[in-house]
């Protein structure tokens, strides 16, 4: 029979995970201020205009504006900071 | 996932192929029933009809419509999942169950704990014995280390980093190039669907003390120093910073041979010109190493021969345009560089930035430089935001001479040269000597 080996875990450690919920939904987009949010992938830019495109043809009632960070891959706290003073709820492009 | 915890319902929107990267972030945020919907890959050079079409099709990774999933997102009623999300630890043993050699060889490769060639497993007595190159302490935390922007830090110690060391094959004595690598944070497993890797390069005296390879066949597998220190690199960074899996710590769309191993010493004692790390502060008696984002492409050549002007214009032309080039040169390329009146090594990297030249359009055609060097442009940082404004055709420079590196290395056997991707904007001067 072979020797048992103790051999040590090459991985590192990992933060804990706290759970965080989710935001209050809305009862209906009508009338709602949405925000989209260009996270500035390549080419994400003309999805968000159809997108806003989008809202506008088929749900005028809301209103919609496109966001983009200062900088991609990055958090950008001004930004968040407007999303969460004007907006009902945003839409974030974030993986395009 | 910041603007859901202050009181705004979001929706993010990802690529297909993105998914369970998605899904496994939102997870280890703590909010694993984020709302999510899919189009598609690719968006990228789609046309305005086609995204509409993406748009008002089908989710392909929930099957339902999408513009429903991005409705319903924002206004359909939470669950008890969606108000607590969940906590958890993910705890990381300091020694596994006891196995036989095979066994144990067999976990590492399920695990995805290696690079698929063979390991040295890390038993007590290899990882004290590694632990031996340093006076720093075991439990001491080096740095942290994640694979991508959106993916959440891993910690790691200097037992750790030991472990990953005995895992290459490296020895005692190259502990503190390893630990220095390690403490630069710079992963050698980068996630970007770009496949990018980590070029580093070694100075000073340490690479003579350990056995590091800078003459013949330099860039090759010609010396244990060189390959164990870049493998061991690789090692740690895939397993300290929680993996390097494809499709969820991995999108590297074609990959990189230099996820093996890049780590080279510069030829100090045959370069005419001062070593890398002198040029950027450094004595020359400490020792260093430069770690840089890159190896995304390498362009080689002979010389310089009497166009060598023209094939090098070409060849910084065809360089990408986010990341400027490590030129290594043979000592006899560089030589001949002097012996063209170029005496510092300064005078070749300024040349290198003024005759890097595309026109504007071709400069940005390209994702990174749309992603990640436009948005500076737009807010006015220059030189960038000059270059916005340049009409298609007229020539602009693709390269601030400040993140080009030149560092000489190889045996002589030609003049040659090659040029590898690497920004020295993102990488690292790290001192090994911090680490003994």
């Amino acid at each position: 029979m072979s020797a048992l080996l103790t051999v040590h875990d090459p991985r590192g450690y990992p933060p804990k995970v706290t759970g965080k919920r989710l935001a209050p939904r809305l009862a209906s987009l009508e009338g709602k201020t949405v925000h989209l949010v260009d996270c500035l992938f390549d080419n994400t830019d003309v999805f968000m205009r159809e997108l806003k495109d989008w809202f506008a043809t088929r749900m005028p009632s809301v209103r919609t504006e496109i966001l983009r960070p200062r900088e991609s891959w990055v958090d950008d706290p001004a930004l968040r900071a407007r999303v969460v003073a004007e907006a009902d709820a945003a839409i974030f492009a974030v993986g395009l | 996932m910041a603007v859901e915890a202050d009181g705004v319902p979001t929706v993010a929107v990802h690529t297909h192929v993105f998914a369970r990267l998605a899904r496994n972030a939102a997870r280890v945020n703590g909010t694993p029933t984020l709302r999510q919907a899919f189009v598609p890959q690719p968006v990228v050079g789609q046309s305005a009809a086609q995204l509409r079409a993406y748009i008002e099709g089908v989710d392909p990774v929930n099957q339902r419509p999408f513009i429903q999933e991005v409705i319903d997102g924002l206004t359909a009623p939470l669950t008890e999942a969606d108000l607590t999300g969940v906590s958890f630890e993910r705890n990381t043993p300091r020694l596994l169950e006891p196995g036989t050699e095979a066994d144990l060889a067999r976990r590492f490769e399920e695990e995805r704990w290696t690079d698929y060639l063979p390991i040295v497993l890390p038993t007590e007595e290899r990882v004290a014995a590694m632990l031996e190159g340093t006076s720093r302490k075991p439990d001491e935390v080096v740095g942290r280390m994640r694979p991508t922007n959106y993916r959440e830090f891993w910690e790691y110690t200097v037992e750790k980093v030991a472990v990953n060391a005995v895992m290459a094959g490296a020895r005692p004595a190259y502990f503190p190039v390893i630990l220095a690598m390690a403490a630069s944070g710079m992963t050698a497993r980068q996630s970007s669907t770009t496949s990018w890797a980590a070029p580093a390069i070694v100075n000073g005296p340490i690479r003579n003390e350990i056995g590091m390879h800078c003459g013949i066949g330099a860039l090759g597998p010609y010396s244990h120093a060189n390959v164990a220190i870049g493998r061991a690199h690789a090692l740690l960074s895939q397993n300290l910073q929680g993996g390097s899996v494809i499709g969820d710590t991995y999108m590297g769309s074609i990959g990189n041979v230099h996820n093996y191993a890049c780590t080279w010493a510069e030829n100090e004692e045959r370069s005419p010109w001062e070593p890398l790390h002198v040029q950027h502060g450094f004595r020359p008696e400490e020792s260093t190493v430069t770690v840089f984002l890159g190896g995304w492409y390498v362009i080689s050549g002979y010389g310089p021969r009497a166009t060598w002007e023209e094939r090098f214009r070409h060849c910084l032309a065809a360089c990408e345009p986010y990341s400027p080039p490590i030129l290594l040169l043979d000592p006899s390329s560089a030589q001949a560089f002097v012996e063209r009146g170029f005496t510092k090594k300064q005078q070749v990297i300024d040349w290198c930035a003024a005759n890097a030249v595309v026109t504007a359009r071709e400069y940005w055609d390209d994702p990174w430089i749309q992603t990640l060097i436009k948005p500076h442009a737009v807010a006015g940082v220059e030189p960038w935001a000059g270059m916005l404004k340049a009409a298609p055709d007229a020539p602009v420079r693709k390269y601030r001479a400040q993140d080009i590196s030149v560092v000489v290395l190889g045996g002589e056997t030609q003049a040659a040269w090659k040029m590898v991707g690497g920004n020295f904007a993102r990488a690292r001067i790290m001192r090994i000597d911090d680490w003994r």
